[in-house]
């Protein structure tokens, strides 16, 4: 090999064939990168879908009422008390007030369309307000009332005519008149958060759902994760290593790839069935979540078992520490992140879990939020599937509202766990 | 070879002249070890004595057994799924595979230090009163810093970690953390320190320091060392024994089987021409 002869050996095309294996790179990559592309795309466009969607859900129309709250359109008289207020018809006052904003309308279905604009919770809002505010009573009011549903998607909808086949010409005039008047405007739906489900969807709220979800992962969490890191411990640290236990292992690793509604299925024979917990609650519905989640939490727990060093083992032993010392006081702590981070997905995907809690009842119409885990509840993905199937045309934001702070949630716990496992992972 | 032969056989005949106080009794007494992983025989028929406060050498090449031999010595093999071990091991004339032998109080009698340098991934406190801790030599206070102080001076450590004992462990250097593993070691005053291969993760000046402190210990403990490295069984050792095969090929002073081999495997390995 002369001096002259060497820089050109160099180039890659001196050489056969190592240009078509930089090709392959080039084109692996490419291929590579496509497909990320493509995956971000797909997420783009669902994310981008519900949220234009689900916006809706947050904010709600509210019509400036002028109300009448002299005492005696409130049919009271001087000196009532507090009590007197809670048994006025405030249906009426309601209705009244409306009336009196539009006194041209005449006829009897001309005045249901026109009350029609109020939404059903048109009264309580009434009485609440007025119980908070005694003091007002005695004059004439302007007050903010939440729109009716159809009201609502008409003004959220921009005024166009196919976003509200449900008002009548006239109910759109109305309309008009009062935005002319500055008399509609939207804002925040709290009680999207605060208030649990109705028939009425500008009454319908997540927060029995989010609560009855929150039951069932708290019960699904105390008992899929000791049970699940104790099994874990047991099989990977101390059971013998023989037919027995590799038949076990590969029973759990198929167990996680059972269909949910199995575990649902079984809820039902097991739990209800015999058992005789009560339907729909959310007890039964966080232990079948459990089942379910049990499998997932024992492949994790013992990987990161498995991903400990076998020297830190031995320098236990070593030094004289019993077995469960060595586990316990070296091994566990080591694995804890990694089993905290599993357990986090599982519960991530209990949470999303719709199917076992169809089997067990917790689909039922539940309009009052659950004060224990006794009570019948519903939980968020269920309501996203109650809400989808509602034929309230209002219900579809509902449902993508629902579906966000589903997704809340979910990514609320992703990071968690990530949060966990950089907190606690230790080197070695 | 002639003269090499009866230079051994001169050797043989005189009995423990060195300069180690001859005891009547060995502090370890092994007879007919075999040890078996699955069925497929590891070592076989080893015999040997081990002097206490001495240092002896367990040398030979690659899978002759002279690990699985040291880690019969504290039943660390007793944790290795299909590891049978046959024949008599005794600690100061008590069998340690009697029946009801406890582990965890023959572990605290007879230290490990290992190949690789294991501190636990906490602060170098932590790492040497975990023993005596778990032992209940002292639970805490002023009894377990001064146990931690004195084992990390015994290790040649306490000088250069003194102001971090809460520093992470594992942030130390190599041979930083072998003497802390010798240190965690001796914190529960054990009568022998079994060494693997303590010093083949590290560089020279790390080693050299390592075999100082091994000649230091040696005065209070009875210690056992694999080593791959020839020169390093030559400078630390009294006894050495040279395992081939399974089979324990010969034992003796070390001066001994460096110049005066008796068995030409063992001549044929120290002088580097196998292994």
């Amino acid at each position: 090999m002369t001096e002259q002869s060497y820089p050109p050996n160099l180039v890659t095309d001196a050489v056969d064939g190592v240009r078509k294996r930089h090709r392959k790179e080039i084109r692996f990559r490419l291929l590579g990168l496509s497909a990320i592309l493509a995956s971000l795309g797909f997420l783009v466009f669902f994310i981008a879908s519900i949220v234009t969607t689900g916006y809706g859900a947050f904010v709600k129309t509210v019509v400036l009422v002028d109300v009448d709250l002299t005492l005696d359109s409130l049919g009271l008289e001087d000196g009532y008390t507090p009590k007197d207020l809670e048994e006025i018809s405030y249906r009426t006052v309601a209705r009244n007030a409306i009336r009196d904003m539009f006194p041209e309308v005449s006829g009897r279905s001309a005045r249901r369309e026109l009350t029609g604009l109020l939404g059903a919770g048109a009264e309580f809002e009434l009485k609440d307000f007025v119980l908070k505010n005694p003091d007002l009573v005695g004059a004439p009011q302007s007050f903010w009332m939440t729109a009716s549903d159809d009201f609502d998607l008409f003004n959220k909808g921009g005024a166009r005519e196919e976003t509200a086949t449900q008002l009548s010409s006239q109910q759109k005039d109305w309309y008009r008149s009062l935005l002319r008047d500055s008399r509609v405007k939207t804002t925040f739906n709290a009680s999207f958060l605060t208030a649990s489900d109705s028939r009425d969807p500008e009454l319908a709220g997540v927060w029995g759902a989010i609560k009855g979800s929150f039951f069932a992962l708290g019960i699904c969490l105390l008992l899929s994760f000791t049970v699940g890191v104790l099994a874990a411990i047991y099989l990977e640290e101390f059971a013998p290593k023989n037919r027995w236990t590799s038949l076990l292992e590969v029973n759990i690793n198929n167990l996680a790839a059972v269909p949910s509604i199995t575990y649902g299925l079984l809820g039902l024979a097991i739990f209800l069935g015999i058992f005789g917990l009560p339907r729909s609650a959310s007890l039964v519905g966080g232990m079948v979540l459990a089942l379910m989640t049990l499998p997932t939490i024992i492949i994790s727990s013992r990987v990161s078992l498995q991903a400990v060093p076998p020297s830190i083992r031995e320098a236990a032993l070593g030094i004289g520490a019993s077995h469960i010392q060595a586990v316990f006081h070296h091994v566990v702590p080591l694995a804890l992140p990694g089993m905290l981070t599993g357990t986090i997905i599982g519960m991530a995907r209990a949470l999303g879990e719709t199917a076992p809690l169809l089997m067990i009842g917790m689909v039922a119409f539940i309009a009052d939020a659950p004060a224990s885990v006794l009570d019948p509840a519903s939980a968020l993905p269920v309501q996203v599937y109650l809400w989808a199937d509602s034929p309230e045309r209002a219900f579809a934001e509902k449902t993508a509202g629902a579906i966000l702070v589903l997704l809340a949630f979910l990514v609320a716990m992703n990071m968690a766990a990530v949060v966990l496992r950089k907190r606690f992972e230790k080197r070695w | 070879m002639v003269i090499a032969m009866t230079q051994e056989m001169q050797a043989s005949k005189i009995p423990q002249t060195g300069e180690e106080p001859a005891t009547d009794r060995p502090k370890i007494h092994a007879s007919c070890v075999h040890v078996s992983y699955s069925g497929r025989s590891a070592i076989k028929n080893v015999d040997l004595d081990i002097r206490a406060n001495s240092v002896t050498a367990l040398i030979g090449p690659s899978g002759c057994g002279k690990t699985t031999f040291l880690r019969c010595l504290n039943r660390m093999n007793d944790i290795i799924d299909g590891c049978e071990v046959r024949g008599n091991i005794q600690l100061d004339g008590e069998d340690i595979y009697a029946p009801g032998v406890d582990t965890v109080v023959l572990r605290r009698r007879i230290g490990m230090v290992f190949q690789k340098p294991n501190p636990f991934p906490k602060s170098i406190y932590e790492n040497v009163a975990y023993g005596p801790r778990i032992h209940g030599l002292a639970s805490k206070g002023r009894a377990l810093d001064g146990i931690v102080e004195s084992s990390l001076k015994r290790a040649g450590l306490w000088d250069e970690v003194k102001d971090r004992l809460d520093a992470p462990a594992t942030g130390l250097s190599g041979g930083q953390q072998q003497r802390l593993c010798i240190a965690r070691a001796i914190a529960i005053e054990p009568d022998v320190i079994l060494m693997d291969e303590p010093c083949s993760a590290l560089d020279p000046i790390a080693t050299a320091r390592i075999e100082e402190l091994i000649d230091e210990l040696k005065q209070n403990f009875t210690i056992i060392i694999v080593t791959h490295s020839m020169q390093q069984a030559a400078r630390v050792s009294q006894y050495t024994a040279f395992f081939h095969m399974g089979e324990l090929v010969e034992e003796g002073e070390t001066k001994v089987i460096f110049t005066n081999p008796k068995d030409p495997r063992t001549q044929a390995y120290v002088t580097g021409r196998i292994g």
